[in-house]
C-alpha cells in the first residue's frame, strides 16, 4: 500500500465512499416512506438535463452539468406530482412514467446531438468514470500533507465531500422532524412540524445528492445506494438511529469492497482485465442486501403486512 | 326522502339548543363556517361548533360524515376551504402547545423501526424541540405516561410487536406526554380489546377530572351515554350538538344516520329520550 495506491486507488475509493454515504443517508427515510423509487427516478431523469446542459454550453464541464441535472430533477419531481394529482395516478406509476419518459428523451437527444468529440455517452452516464478519478501528482502518503500535490486532487473529490457533508448535516439537524413525520405525518403536522415541505425537502436533498454522485460515479451506484444499504440496514436492527449507522457502514463497505474487487478480483480469478468499479460497487451492495435478507436478525419485519392495519 | 322538512326542523332545534349550552362556559375549541373538500365533494360543509371546555364530547355520525376530517381540519392537517378555528379563544398556531392528538391507529406503519419509548417521546417534541435533551427528566416523563396507560413494562418493546389494543394505549401515552389541555382523539376505541377500552376510558375520565377537555371521534353508539357528557353529531353538516341528555335522541340519530341506522338498533340504544 504505497505510492501507487495513493496515486491510483485512494481518491476513487474516497469518492466512492462519499457518493455512497451521501445517497444512503436520505435513502433510509425514502425507504421508510415507501418512496424508494424516487432515487431511481432522479438518477434517470438527470440524463436529459446533462445533455441539454452540454448542448447549451458546448462543453462537458461540472458546473453546467450539475445545473442541468438539478434542473431536470426538479422538473421531474414537479411532473411526478402533476401526473399524480391531475391524472389521479398512483404514485409508483406516476414516477415510473415520468422517469422512463425523461430518460428516453435524454437518450434520443444524446443520439441526435454531436457528442462524438466529447466523453458523453449513455455508458458514461450509467457507469460514471470512477477509475479515471486518479491523483497522478501524488508521490505517496506524504502527498496528503503537500499543498502543491493536494491542489491537483480531482475536483470531484471536493464536490462529493461537500455533498456528503451537506447530507450528514441535514440528517442531523432535521433528525427529529424526519423521524416523527416519517412515522406519523398527521401527528407531526398537529405538532406544527411542516411535514409536507419536509417531505418535499427530503426529495430535493436526495436529488442534489444523486446529481453530485451521478457526475462522479454514474447512475448505477446512485440507484443502488439509495436502496441497498438502507434496506440491508433495516434488516439488521429495529432502531432508526442504529439503522442509519448500519446503512453508512454498508455503503462504505460496498464502495471499498466493490472498488477493490473490480480492480483485482478478475486478476485473482486468473483474468487479465479489471471490471467496472461502479458496476461492482452496486453489485456488492446487492450481495450485502441478499446476505442481510438471509441472516439479518430483524428480517421478519420488513415487508410484513401492516400489523396495525386491521380494525 | 319524504321527511326532509321535518328533519330540518330537528336539526335547527338541536343546533339551537347546543349553542345555548355551549355559551354558558368557555369553548375549548370553536369552529365557524368550516368547509373542507377532497376533490369536488365537500367532506365537511359549513360547520359551526363550540366544544365546551372541561367536558368529554363524542363526535358521532355515519361513515364518510367527515368526523375525522373535522378533527384534522381543526389541527391544520387537512387544508380548510373556508372557515375559522379557535382554540381557547386563540388561533391554532398560538395554541398548538395546548393540544394533544391521537390519530387513527391504522394510519401509521407499525413496522417503523422504533421502540414504545421512542414513540412516546415523540409527544415531547414541543417541549424539547429539535435539539433539546430527551434523556433524564423528559424520559422519566415519557415513562410516567406509559405507566398511566398500563404499558410501563413495554417501554423497550418494538412497536411492531404490539397488539392493536397496546398500540392504542401507546398512542394515548404519546398524547399524554404532550401535556396538553385539549385532547383530540380519532376513534380511540376502534378494534381494541375490552380491557384496553376500560383503561382508555379511565385515563380520559382522569383527564376530565383534572379540568382537561376531551373530544373523541366515536363510532360505537352503544357507549356514547356511558362515556361522554356531550355529543356533536355530524353528517357533512352539523346535525345536533349539546349534552348527551338533550342531543343524543332517536330524532337526531335518524337525522344524522337516516336509513343507515336500523330502527331496531335505535331501540336498543341507551337514548336520552327513552330513559327518563
Amino acid at each position: 500500500m504505497g505510492a501507487e495506491f495513493v496515486q491510483f486507488s485512494l481518491t476513487p475509493i474516497l469518492i466512492g465512499i462519499l457518493a455512497s454515504v451521501a445517497c444512503a443517508l436520505p435513502g433510509n427515510f425514502l425507504i421508510l416512506r415507501r418512496q424508494a423509487l424516487i432515487g431511481d427516478a432522479i438518477s434517470h431523469v438527470v440524463l436529459p438535463g446533462i445533455v441539454v446542459a452540454f448542448l447549451l454550453s458546448g462543453v462537458v464541464a461540472a458546473m453546467p452539468m450539475l445545473l442541468g441535472a438539478a434542473a431536470s430533477a426538479i422538473v421531474a419531481v414537479v411532473l411526478i406530482e402533476l401526473v399524480k394529482r391531475v391524472g389521479q395516478v398512483e404514485p409508483g406509476a406516476a414516477m415510473g412514467v415520468v422517469f422512463t419518459t425523461l430518460f428516453a428523451a435524454g437518450v434520443l437527444l444524446l443520439e441526435q446531438s454531436d457528442t462524438s468529440s466529447v466523453h458523453l455517452d449513455v455508458e458514461h452516464a450509467l457507469m460514471g468514470n470512477l477509475e479515471s478519478l486518479i491523483w497522478l501528482r501524488a508521490g505517496g502518503w506524504g502527498s496528503l500533507f503537500d499543498p502543491v500535490a493536494l491542489a491537483t486532487l480531482p475536483p470531484e473529490l471536493g464536490r462529493m465531500a461537500l455533498a456528503c457533508a451537506v447530507m450528514i448535516a441535514l440528517t442531523l439537524v432535521f433528525w427529529r422532524w424526519l423521524k416523527i413525520a416519517t412515522f406519523d405525518e398527521g401527528f407531526a403536522e398537529a405538532l406544527g412540524i411542516p411535514a409536507a415541505p419536509l417531505g418535499f425537502g427530503l426529495v430535493i436533498a436526495s436529488a442534489l445528492a444523486a446529481v453530485a454522485a451521478f457526475e462522479a460515479v454514474g447512475s448505477i451506484i446512485v440507484i443502488a445506494m439509495f436502496i441497498c444499504p438502507p434496506a440491508a440496514a433495516r434488516l439488521m436492527t429495529s432502531n432508526l438511529e442504529r439503522q442509519v449507522l448500519w446503512s453508512v457502514v454498508f455503503a462504505t463497505l460496498s464502495a471499498v469492497a466493490g472498488y477493490v474487487m473490480a480492480g483485482y478480483g478478475p486478476l485473482w480469478l486468473g483474468g487479465s482485465d479489471s471490471v467496472s468499479a461502479a458496476g461492482m460497487i452496486a453489485a456488492v451492495s446487492g450481495v450485502i442486501l441478499g446476505l442481510a435478507c438471509l441472516f439479518g436478525p430483524h428480517r421478519q419485519r420488513v415487508g410484513a403486512a401492516r400489523s396495525g392495519g386491521v380494525g | 326522502m319524504t321527511g326532509t322538512a321535518g328533519t330540518k326542523d330537528v336539526v335547527a332545534a338541536r343546533i339551537g339548543s347546543g349553542h345555548r349550552g355551549a355559551s354558558s362556559g368557555e369553548a375549548a375549541l370553536s369552529v365557524r363556517g368550516l368547509t373542507v373538500s377532497y376533490a369536488e365533494k365537500p367532506a365537511v360543509f359549513s360547520v359551526d361548533a363550540a366544544f365546551a371546555a372541561g367536558a368529554m364530547t363524542a363526535i358521532i355520525g355515519p361513515n364518510g360524515a367527515g368526523k375525522s376530517t373535522l378533527l384534522k381540519a381543526c389541527l391544520g392537517i387537512v387544508p380548510r376551504l373556508s372557515g375559522e378555528v379557535e382554540l381557547f379563544g386563540q388561533p391554532l398556531e398560538k395554541a398548538r402547545h395546548r393540544i394533544a392528538y391521537v390519530p387513527q391507529r391504522a394510519s401509521v406503519d407499525w413496522d417503523f423501526p422504533a421502540t414504545v419509548l421512542d414513540l412516546v417521546k415523540m409527544g415531547l417534541f414541543r417541549s424539547v424541540g429539535l435539539f433539546g435533551r430527551l434523556r433524564g427528566e423528559p424520559e422519566a416523563r415519557a415513562r410516567a405516561c406509559l405507566e398511566r396507560v398500563g404499558m410501563a413494562g413495554f417501554a423497550d418493546r418494538q412497536i411492531g410487536q404490539l397488539s392493536g389494543g397496546q398500540q392504542q394505549r401507546v398512542f394515548l401515552a404519546r398524547a399524554l406526554a404532550q401535556g396538553a389541555d385539549l385532547y383530540l382523539l380519532d376513534e380511540p376505541f376502534a378494534g381494541v380489546d375490552a380491557a384496553t377500552e376500560r383503561a382508555i376510558v379511565d385515563v380520559l375520565r382522569t383527564l376530565k377530572s383534572e379540568g382537561k377537555t376531551v373530544i373523541a371521534v366515536h363510532h360505537d353508539l352503544a357507549t356514547v351515554t356511558e362515556y361522554f357528557d356531550r355529543v356533536f353529531m355530524i353528517n357533512v353538516s352539523p346535525v345536533a350538538e349539546g349534552p348527551v341528555a338533550e342531543a343524543f335522541t332517536a330524532e337526531t340519530l335518524m337525522a344524522a344516520y337516516g336509513g343507515r341506522l336500523a330502527a331496531t338498533h335505535v331501540d336498543e340504544l341507551a337514548l336520552a329520550g327513552t330513559r327518563v
